[in-house]
């Protein structure tokens, strides 16, 4: 009906096409395409760097109703390669809004799609498992559109945490956070965040805990990262396979051995993963949206997180040093660890949520008080 | 956790009869609480008065009760039954207010009785709103500001403290009385004077109003390891000052961001833990500042509830039935989801699809005089829920399930002209301004108008969102019209939701003509399941939607296609609930399915009705969440393919489709639809009557004035008149003499432009008698004669009954059963068929005929043990009735009953202001109990306790009659005396009795002197009022005083039979107390042996 409407195809590897309408920016992009379950939020997905080099199906048919607003940004920008929709509101409403969707692809250059069956997108991605794909407004030519989303490299192998990360180390001192920093006073601990595509939800979360938070990028080394003198480490989320960055999970190990409070989130739970001798492997369709129930294994508790990872621990491969203490109770996959005589924990799930549910919050409390702990045995042996 | 092995047997408490606010969806709850209960091994023991309810079928539970839901009559269950524990939050707030008394008089620690669910503590908190405040304090959750308010002369300075409009809250007062918004002082004064004479207490709370702000729900439930979880967000699209039972909802939320959204839900957990749920299913409500962002919370429902049900036909997710586990000590990780089979129910659902829920009303029942407008008590009487993948597509589904004209959003009256006069828009500014049932329609106008959806915003505070998905459907149809229909712009239109008919309207075609072009471009719709995962997960559970958002597969590739070994059926089920149609016909629907998928059929349901059993997922083979319109339904058999359909469980609703569904190559089992037009059709009806020689009173069709008149006069006064096309006795009167009748045709020349009118001889005084039975084409089983207590002339539906009757002899009874066999053969019925006769002067008249279910189905299957649903399901696949009833149950003699069951209505009229609580032929009850006991008036009186009337066995009454009564109020006046009762009677009342011996105080009319019958009332010096009106004028002097005592819950009978029931009710009570006795303990009297179906 509209006639300013332009097509624009997705086509995946299988060799399935879904045409519809371009919105956002014009052009073309490809990389793995992976569903997102969340209901709101969307923009959180938008700017999470953990998205780099795949398209986003929103399963949730009416996306950008309460359109962009300043404090919802999980990085600067879009780092998805396109964003796959039904409908695209254009008239949002929230006192919040600042934007439209539709705008701020097209100011991030971010192509999207709108007018696809998500549905059948979605179900055929749950049979196939994640498949590449190329969306296009330029080329419309179905067959040549799959010939490249076949020629796309595949999420595995690809070091993509390096494309993400910040350049230099900076100070995170954004506190757009809007909660009431929670409990304890600034102790100023000094926490080091490797950035492998790191969300500001992490850095507010250690910010309203009282952290003085440095961010550093993800090749940093542990001689480097120790002469920050840090209170603790924090391994960041991130996109793609955790396997390329064995020369990080290299420096990891070097870090933990010095017994410094660590916690690893997403891809940094992979990356511990990994520092200690263990395996990662690729989930069929992976985990993303914001209602999986994970179980704390030693209070039986359940949390229903936010998630967001194609890659997982292969609990198995695990060494006996280091414990589950969290897993998925859908498929019962690793969500969470601990070594069991040093600070050192990490979880699978977003605990920052952002976007989700906050019930997780509590894993920076445990980080607190693991560098609070172990402040309290300096003290007491100085 | 694993489930508590201490407790053996649990007491589940259902919610009474249908009202206004409690309908249906505590039936829902309660019977997948029972079922839950017995899955797990427990014995339950269960209590409501309602015989429509599926969870009082005596299958579903060990022991059933139908009983007064009062604690007098709880104590006597619990002492007899010792149940360990009591589950009380199913049953609505009736439960949960029962479970509070039993409480508070000891009763639960006399017997040892543990409350499920929720605590005394908690419940507490939750109702009283002092506590609820400073329980939410605790939480640091902000709210409204509020003050207790206990004089009148506060209220200046209160009112300068929380700024007018303010919010009077009913939560102290009776039944909503009082409860309202004051938008000035003197308003305030009225409205809070009021509600202080009304308050026992003597306190009304005031409340900061935040009219205007966006309302949203959470339905979240709790485990008792604290675990928590959101099953679904709710945002109404009517802002804060319309009750959310009122107001068109949609989920899950759309408009907030997920941070926004988030700290709401922190919220909800806190709040939910400081008021001790422990475990279970709660609803949370909340208010947002739509320019600040401030959230308040409005209130905690510590209990399942309407929007809980919502929530559970919205995202498949089951809370009735988890909160009833998680009750009973298992927590929600220990419990699979039924949906997917794979995951555990600690999760959130994910949805990829919009749930619209669409209030409907019966105001044009109840109108007294002014238009209404919406405020926050709730005032709709049932709902439709519709899902689609885009809020558009599910508005527009959700709109023509209402069953009120409306094809989708139609603007329809409100619909202004090329140039409208100033004070056309004016009226249309002012539907915008003050939220009223048809406020959607008007919106839509406004946008044809040209208003900006900015506009409509600021003036009727609807969030922009709403209004701009609004202005697309409106901009849509501006283009529809311009441009001739492509196949482009037909999907454009479906996958907006617009149905063939709204199409055809604005392509000047008709609705089939759509639906062909539709096939021949082969655009039909995608069902999608309901799977609660967003298609994450392979869903198990076959609960469908239809959408044009989606593309259909091929149909090669549709799975279990055709090659299902079982033979397919559909019911269609009953829509909305509505006065006249409600509950009573789901009941039907879900026995139907029942007995067919125990004969080996698979069965498929059609409903758009979220609050009932129906609609639950685990009822039927399949499904299909849809409207009952005939394009929707012909999508679904086409898709599926049944063998037949079922169209006499639903009441009107399938029904009316039943031609179209004809027309289009269905298959109807059971009763032809010939035969049901011949039914329908008064003419071919009559004309059948006369030809077996059945009495009917005489009538006539008129076209016009004169023509009415002539009848009138031909057949004699009084008559009774409505328009020939309505059905459910609207409109309908009874007419004493010619100008009446010459003002009610041309007020209803005026109503329609089908000017046709019915007139009936009006049998005055005559007894009414409802039949139900079933015909196989060639043997009848009667279930039941039911003889009504109120005379003919007072909508069957309105009027309190018997089985077996009490008073008709054995010689009519034998009349009636006769006819009954004539006509069912007569008509060919295969199914259900339900007479209605009225006796006069030893001459048995029928009044009409329906060959589907009726009203009194579940009352006579619960009343004599027999499923006449289940056994018309039965018959209408093939089977017959000697295979399936034992032989006595077929001839003309009606099986015995070793005991009486009454079936007693309630009525909604303190809900409405202003309005006449009077009978008619018009219906006006929502609901109805049964009381059942050895004799007539035991179980009459159980009837009465049962719908709220409290029969006094001592004290004062007042009468006040009209002449042609006051014969038989002579007897029932002696025995009062004789009982002791005082009796307070107006002058001609009073004059009468003196002259026969009886001695009565004078009480003044209102106007005469002081203190009048009004005054006693408020002194509350009364307890008990008989008033019956004159019948000529209906607004008589009685108006004032029946109104007052509604108001003031002071029983009241209205109608001279009534009221020698309950003398005899009265008499009993003063015997000794009545006896509590399980159904299924009567049900072992009865001298046949009834079928198990
Ligand atoms: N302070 C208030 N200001 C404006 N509207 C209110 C206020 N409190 C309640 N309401 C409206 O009244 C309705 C009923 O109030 P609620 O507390 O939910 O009572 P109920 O027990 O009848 O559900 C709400 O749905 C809301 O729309
Ligand atoms: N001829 C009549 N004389 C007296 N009362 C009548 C007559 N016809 C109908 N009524 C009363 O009106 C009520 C409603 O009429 P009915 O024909 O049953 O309509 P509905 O379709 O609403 O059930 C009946 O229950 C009965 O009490
Ligand atoms: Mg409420
Ligand atoms: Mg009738």
């Amino acid at each position: 009906m509209d006639e300013m409407k332009k097509p624009a195809v997705l086509a995946l590897e299988d060799g399935s096409v879904f045409r519809g309408f371009s919105c956002g920016a014009q052009g073309e992009s490809s990389g793995e395409l992976v569903f997102n379950t969340s209901m709101m939020g969307y923009q959180e997905v938008l700017t999470d760097p953990s998205y780099k080099g795949q398209l986003v199906v929103m399963t949730y048919p009416q996306i950008g109703n309460y359109g962009i607003t300043a404090a919802d940004y999980e990085s600067a920008r879009p780092f998805l390669e396109g964003f796959v929709v039904w409908e695209l509101c254009r008239h949002p409403s929230n006192w919040e809004s600042v934007e439209t969707v539709d705008f701020f692809l097209k100011r991030n250059g971010t192509p999207g799609i709108e007018g696809v069956d998500t549905r059948a997108l979605t179900i055929r991605l749950r049979q196939a498992g994640s498949l590449r794909a190329v969306l296009s407004s330029v080329d419309l030519d179905a067959e040549r559109l799959i010939r490249k989303a076949r020629q796309c490299p595949p999420m595995s192998g690809q070091n993509l945490a390096k494309a993400v990360s910040c350049s230099k180390p900076y100070e995170w001192t954004g506190r757009r956070d809007g909660q009431r920093s929670a409990g304890s006073r600034t102790r100023g601990h000094h926490v080091i965040v490797f950035d492998f595509g790191v969300k500001r939800g992490i850095l507010r979360c250690l910010g309203s805990l009282g952290c003085r938070v440095s961010v550093v990028p993800a090749w940093t080394s542990a001689a480097e990262a120790l002469a920050l003198r840090p209170d603790g480490i924090v391994l960041s989320n991130g996109p793609g396979d955790p396997e390329p960055l064995s020369d990080v999970a290299k420096e990891i190990r070097r870090l933990v051995e010095t017994g410094l409070p660590t916690l690893g989130i997403c891809l940094g739970h992979q990356l511990l993963g990994l520092a200690f001798g263990g395996r990662t492997f690729k989930l069929k369709f992976g985990h993303h949206g914001s209602n999986h129930p994970v179980q704390d294994l030693r209070t039986g508790r359940i949390e229903i997180t936010s998630q967001n990872h194609g890659f997982c621990v292969d609990m198995q491969s695990l060494p006996a040093d280091l414990e589950t203490t969290h897993i998925n109770l859908n498929d019962r996959t690793s969500e969470g660890m601990r070594h069991r005589s040093l600070p050192i924990f990490s979880v699978q799930y977003h605990p920052e949520a952002s976007a989700g549910p906050h019930d997780s919050r509590y894993i920076f409390e445990r980080f607190a008080q693991a560098m609070a702990r172990r402040e309290g045995g300096r003290k007491a042996h100085a | 956790m694993p489930k508590r092995t201490d407790i053996q047997k649990i007491l589940v408490v259902g919610s009474g009869p249908i009202v206004i606010g409690q309908a249906c969806e505590f039936d829902y709850s309660g019977t997948q609480g029972a079922k839950a209960l017995r899955e797990e091994g427990y014995n339950v023991v269960l209590v409501n008065s309602n015989p429509a309810t599926i969870m009082t079928d005596p299958q579903l539970a060990e022991r059933t009760y139908i009983e007064p839901l009062t604690p007098e009559f709880l104590e006597m269950i619990i002492e007899r039954e010792r149940p360990q524990a009591m589950l009380s939050t199913l049953g609505g707030q009736t439960a949960l207010n029962l479970a509070t008394a039993l409480a508070e008089r000891g009763v639960l620690a006399k017997y040892g009785v543990e409350l499920l669910g929720a605590k005394l503590e908690a419940i507490r908190k939750a109702e009283d709103r002092q506590l609820f405040k400073a329980a939410m304090q605790e939480a640091s959750l902000d709210l409204p500001k509020s003050r207790i308010v206990t004089d009148i002369r506060e209220l200046q300075e209160v009112s300068r403290d929380l700024g007018f409009p303010i919010i009077i809250r009913a939560s102290f007062t009776l039944g909503g009385t009082g409860g309202g918004i004051a938008y000035h002082l003197e308003e305030l004064r009225s409205c809070v004077a009021a509600a202080l004479e009304a308050s026992p207490v003597k306190r009304v709370l005031l409340e900061e109003s935040v009219i205007g702000w966006k309302e949203y729900e959470l339905e979240v439930m709790r485990d008792g390891k604290d675990n928590f979880v959101v099953i679904c967000s709710i945002e109404n699209l009517d802002p804060m000052g319309v009750h959310t039972g009122d107001s068109i909802t949609v989920a899950p939320a759309q408009t907030l961001t997920d941070r926004q959204y988030q700290e709401m839900r922190d919220e909800a957990k806190r709040a939910v833990s400081v008021i001790g749920v422990e475990t279970g299913g709660c609803n949370v409500q909340f208010g947002v500042d739509p320019k600040t962002g401030r959230r308040v919370i409005i209130e905690i429902n510590p209990r399942v509830s309407r929007s809980s049900a919502l929530a559970s036909k919205a995202t498949g997710f089951p809370i009735a039935k988890i909160a009833t586990k998680l009750a009973v000590g298992y927590s929600l990780d220990e419990i699979p989801n039924d949906i997917t089979r794979k995951t555990p129910a600690s999760f959130e659902p994910a949805i990829d699809y919009v749930v619209t829920k669409v209030p409907r009303f019966a105001f044009e029942k109840f109108q007294s005089s002014s238009e209404y407008t919406l405020d926050t008590t709730m005032k709709s009487v049932g709902e439709v829920m519709a899902i689609g993948r885009t809020f558009k597509e599910s508005i527009q589904k959700a709109l023509r399930s209402l069953e009120i004209g409306k094809a989708g959003l139609e603007s329809g009256e409100f619909a202004l002209g090329e140039q409208p006069s100033a004070a056309e828009e004016e009226r249309l500014l002012r539907k915008l301004s003050l939220p009223c049932a048809e406020r959607v329609f008007a919106v839509k106008a406004a946008l044809q108008r040209g208003l900006f959806p900015k506009e409509i915003a600021d003036i009727s505070s609807i969030d922009p969102w709403f209004l701009h998905q609004f202005q697309e459907l409106v901009a849509f149809e501006q283009a529809l019209k311009r441009s001739p229909l492509t196949p482009q712009l037909l999907r454009e239109a479906k996958a907006l939701g617009f149905s063939d008919e709204q199409i055809g309207k604005l392509c000047a075609r008709s609705a089939a003509s759509v639906r062909r072009l539709r096939r021949r471009w082969d655009l039909r719709p995608a069902f999608s399941s309901v799977d609660t995962c967003a298609a994450e997960f392979e869903a198990e559970t076959p609960y469908f939607y239809s959408t044009y958002s989606s593309t259909p597969p091929p149909r090669s590739v549709r799975k279990g296609e055709g090659r299902a070994k079982n033979r397919k059926i559909a019911i269609l089920g009953s829509g909305p609930n509505r006065i006249g149609q409600g509950i009573e016909f789901d009941y039907c629907c879900v026995h139907a399915s029942q007995a067919l998928k125990a004969a080996g059929y698979r069965t498929i349901m059609i409903n758009c009705n979220p609050e009932t059993v129906s609609t639950d997922y685990d009822i039927s083979d399949r499904l299909y969440f849809e409207p009952l319109t005939l394009e929707d339904v012909l999508e679904v058999l086409d898709f599926e393919r049944p063998e037949g359909v079922i169209v006499q469980f639903g009441g009107q609703t399938p029904l009316n489709l039943t031609q179209g569904l004809h027309r289009a190559g269905i298959r109807i089992l059971g009763t032809s639809s010939a035969s049901i037009d011949m039914a329908e059709s008064r003419e071919r009806f009559g004309a059948l009557l006369k030809r077996l020689r059945i009495p009917a009173p005489a009538y006539g069709i008129a076209g016009g004035v004169r023509h009415a008149l002539r009848i009138a006069r031909r057949i004699g006064y009084p008559v009774m008149v409505r328009p020939s096309y309505v059905l459910g006795g609207r409109a309908m009167e009874t007419v004493y003499d010619e100008a009446s009748l010459k003002q009610y045709v041309l007020r209803a020349a005026k109503a329609s432009e089908h000017p046709a009118l019915l007139i009936d001889r009006f049998l005055s005084d005559a007894t009414e008698v409802d039949v139900d039975a079933v015909c196989d084409g060639k043997n009848v089983f009667i279930g039941g004669i039911m003889e009504h207590i109120e005379e003919a002339g007072i909508h069957s539906g309105d009027s309190a009954c018997t089985i077996p009757a009490h008073s008709l002899t054995p010689e009519q009874l034998e009349r009636i059963s006769d006819y009954t066999h004539r006509l069912a053969r007569a008509l060919k019925v295969v199914g259900l068929l339900n007479i209605q006769f009225a006796v006069k002067d030893n001459v048995v008249y029928v009044l009409e005929a329906n060959p589907r279910a009726s009203r009194t189905v579940p009352f006579v299957s619960k009343a004599t043990g027999l499923p006449l649903a289940k056994i018309a399901a039965r018959v209408m696949a093939g089977a017959s009735l000697k295979g399936l009833l034992p032989k006595e149950l077929l001839g003309h003699k009606i099986p015995p009953l070793p005991y009486t069951a009454t079936k007693e209505v309630v009525l909604p009229f303190i809900k409405f202001r202003g309005v006449d609580p009077m009978l008619g032929p018009e219906m006006k009850s929502t609901g109805e109990v049964m009381g059942i006991d050895l004799d007539f008036s035991r179980s009459f009186a159980k009837g009465q306790l049962a719908s709220g009337m409290s029969l006094p066995v001592s004290g004062a009454v007042f009468i006040s009659v009209r002449d042609q009564d006051k014969p038989e109020i002579l007897p029932v006046a002696t025995a009062l005396r004789q009982f002791g009762f005082t009796i307070h009677a107006t002058k001609n009342t009073h004059r009468f009795f003196e002259r026969h011996g009886i001695e009565a105080k004078h009480v003044y009319k209102l106007g005469e002197g002081k203190p009048d019958a009004i005054d006693l009332l408020k002194q509350r010096s009364l307890s008990l009022v008989i008033n019956t009106p004159s019948g000529k004028r209906s607004h008589s002097d009685g108006f004032a005083i029946r109104r007052t005592a509604l108001e003031l819950n002071i029983p009241t009978i209205t109608n001279i039979h009534s009221c020698q029931a309950a003398l005899g009710a009265v008499a009993v009570l003063r015997q000794a107390p009545l006896q509590v006795c399980a159904l299924q303990d009567y049900h072992k009297r009865l001298a046949y042996k009834a079928p198990s179906l």
